[in-house]
């Protein structure tokens, strides 16, 4: 047994002996509170005429949305599906930084089970990703929730189904920090796994969902990917939203496909990177 | 007291692609002795160590310790000590901080980690980030996490590098009295001067092989003999020598005759009549031999 908890506390004392936890937690939890504000007070002025929708140049859609109850649990949503880009951060800096600063030397002295250590740090991760979800999820519930009310709209707090969808978000945030240990053990070096996360979250993704909703057939391909995956697994997006009559998984297809990616890298990841030689 | 065990290298090679880095290399390593392992840089020094560590995998051969491979340890950190290069840290994270980690991965007592510190001299900075840390400040470190497990067995690659004078003093004291507790301790450097003060034993490598083993006196030989031999007429000596047929070069102190044996070039000189005014034998210095050993090996 403690073979299993060591390493795992191990794991843990090396992410919480250093700044980088907290300061992406900082900086989820501003990130998401600037968006879930913005959007409540949004949603909250054209709802109560304070903003009238002419002002608003985002053509009917949103005029639609409003008053449909769908805007709390979307404004929540973002949590995950913004907020995701930090729990692969942390996961693909835990391992890459073992590669730069050559700490796989010590660890694996102290641990010379490797595949051990790696499992303790995916394990360590999810709990950490979970913890970035509900840091995530008090910006973008604390804050979107706050904001309605201040608006005289319910923020849906005392619904379950709110409730469903804060534990699905904590649920996606953890297993993302564990595609971020694949990707950190498939891209050991660290300067390339962060441009990929960035370039990929924030740019070939959106893109490549964007451009798969044209044909059935891209569509049906598009929903694998693993924000589309995630998006289905939380049950509430904005890019759900947005495509309309797109495909999408169900919520625990989607939480499995997310699962697999994360483990088919990190063991894919294993063997490309974690059992070599440490010179 | 924790009890060294022996360090077992049977056959072991490591071949990088086409780079043959430690070839074929086979030898023991006693408790209670400090043992040199020494080599030019590229030697294979590392290479040989990491592979002791289960850090680098054997193309063939194996390294144990007691007959036990490092992975098969029941408790690593306890049995073996080691401290390979000194950059094995994450800059923003404090020493004791550093090595919490490794005592609760290994299930150490967290108060270890105060003592080690003290025992190398950081107490002071055990709170600072090893950014900061100098070179020096790095290699204690780096020993400081060898000793977490007071284990029996120290294992240190160039230990020395980067020590001021102070460090170094401090740490041929250290190793001599881990043997004399009767650890086992294998310290690895490309220079034999760094540790011929403390070491009791030395393995010598060069280009990945075994060139030389045995016990530190045993490199005070007759590897590299010199004859010196002067005389009032070194002009009658130079002819005398010159028409025996022995090779020699002058020196300070007189001519360097390369045979062993001072008798020879006494009867030489004798039988032509020349006065002789030095005739003894030079032993080579252990750095000369050590040189000659590794000589064809990369520059040091
Ligand atoms: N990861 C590696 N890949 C390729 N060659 C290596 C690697 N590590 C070491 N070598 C080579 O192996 C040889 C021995 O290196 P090393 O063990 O570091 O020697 P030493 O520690 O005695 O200076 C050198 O020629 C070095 O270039
Ligand atoms: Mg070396």
């Amino acid at each position: 047994m403690n073979l299993i908890l060591r390493p795992v506390a191990a794991e843990f004392s090396k992410i919480l002996t250093t700044r980088m936890w907290w300061i992406l937690a900082l900086v989820l939890f501003g990130y998401i509170a600037l968006i879930a504000c913005g959007l409540a007070a949004l949603f909250g002025g054209l709802d109560s005429g304070a903003i009238s929708p002419d002002a608003v140049n985002s053509g009917g859609g949103t005029a639609g949305l409003t008053g449909l109850g769908s805007i709390p649990p979307l404004i929540y949503s973002f949590a995950a599906s913004v907020g995701y880009v930090f729990p692969v951060l942390l996961g693909a800096l835990a391992t890459t930084g073992e590669f730069r600063h050559q700490t796989l030397t010590p660890t694996f002295l102290a641990t010379p089970k490797r595949g051990r250590v790696l499992g303790a740090k995916t394990v360590a991760l999810i709990v950490m990703g979970a913890a970035l979800g509900v840091v995530a999820l008090a910006a973008s519930v604390g804050i979107g929730a706050l904001v309605l009310g201040g608006f005289g709209i319910d923020p849906l707090l005392a619904d379950g189904e709110t409730w469903g969808l804060i534990g699905r978000t904590v649920l996606a945030m953890a297993v993302w920090a564990v595609i971020g240990v694949g990707l950190g053990v498939l891209v050991p070096s660290q300067v390339a796994s962060i441009v990929i996360v960035l370039a990929f979250t924030q740019f070939i993704e959106p893109l490549l969902r964007f451009a798969s909703t044209f044909t059935q057939i891209t569509a049906d391909i598009g929903k694998f990917l693993p924000g589309a995956a995630s998006d289905a697994l939380v049950g509430e997006s904005f890019f759900t939203l947005a495509s309309p009559g797109g495909a999408v998984l169900t919520s625990w297809q989607g939480g499995l496909v997310l699962l697999a990616y994360g483990l088919l890298a990190t063991a894919a990841g294993y063997f490309i990177s974690w059992k070599r030689d440490v010179t | 007291m924790p009890l060294g065990a022996v360090i077992e290298f049977t056959n072991i090679t490591k071949k990088f692609g086409q780079v043959t880095a430690v070839n074929d290399l086979s030898f023991t390593v006693e408790p209670g002795r400090v043992t040199g392992f020494l080599g030019p840089n590229g030697a294979g020094k590392t290479t040989t160590l990491r592979m002791l560590l289960g850090l680098v995998a054997p193309t063939s051969g194996t390294a144990t310790f007691g007959g036990l491979r490092y992975r098969d340890l029941a408790r690593p950190l306890n049995t073996v000590g080691a401290a390979l290069e000194a950059a094995n840290f994450h800059p923003g994270r404090t020493a004791a901080h550093h090595l919490g980690v490794y005592t609760t991965a290994a299930g150490i007592p967290r108060t270890r980690v105060a003592e080690v510190l003290h025992t190398v001299g950081l107490a002071e900075h055990a709170t600072q980030r090893v950014g900061g840390y100098s070179l020096g400040m790095r290699q204690r470190l780096g020993l400081a996490y060898s000793l977490l497990g007071d284990p029996g067995v120290l294992v240190l690659d160039e230990p020395i590098n980067g020590l001021d004078p102070e460090g170094i003093k401090w740490i041929r004291g250290f190793l001599s009295s881990m043997a004399a507790e009767g650890r086992t301790v294998l310290v690895s450097s490309h220079l034999l001067s760094e540790v011929q003060q403390s070491v009791d034993d030395v393995i010598i490598i060069a280009k990945g092989e075994l060139v030389h083993s045995g016990p530190l006196s045993s490199l005070d030989t007759d590897i590299a003999p010199q004859v010196i031999v002067d005389s009032p007429d070194r002009d009658a000596l130079v002819t005398a020598l010159t028409e025996a047929g022995l090779a020699f070069t002058s020196g300070r102190t007189g001519l360097i005759v390369a045979v062993p044996d001072p008798g020879q070039v006494g009867h030489i000189a004798f039988a032509a009549g020349v006065e002789l005014n030095v005739l003894h034998r030079q032993k080579a210095g252990l750095e000369d031999s050590f040189l000659a050993l590794v000589e064809g090996g990369d520059s040091l």
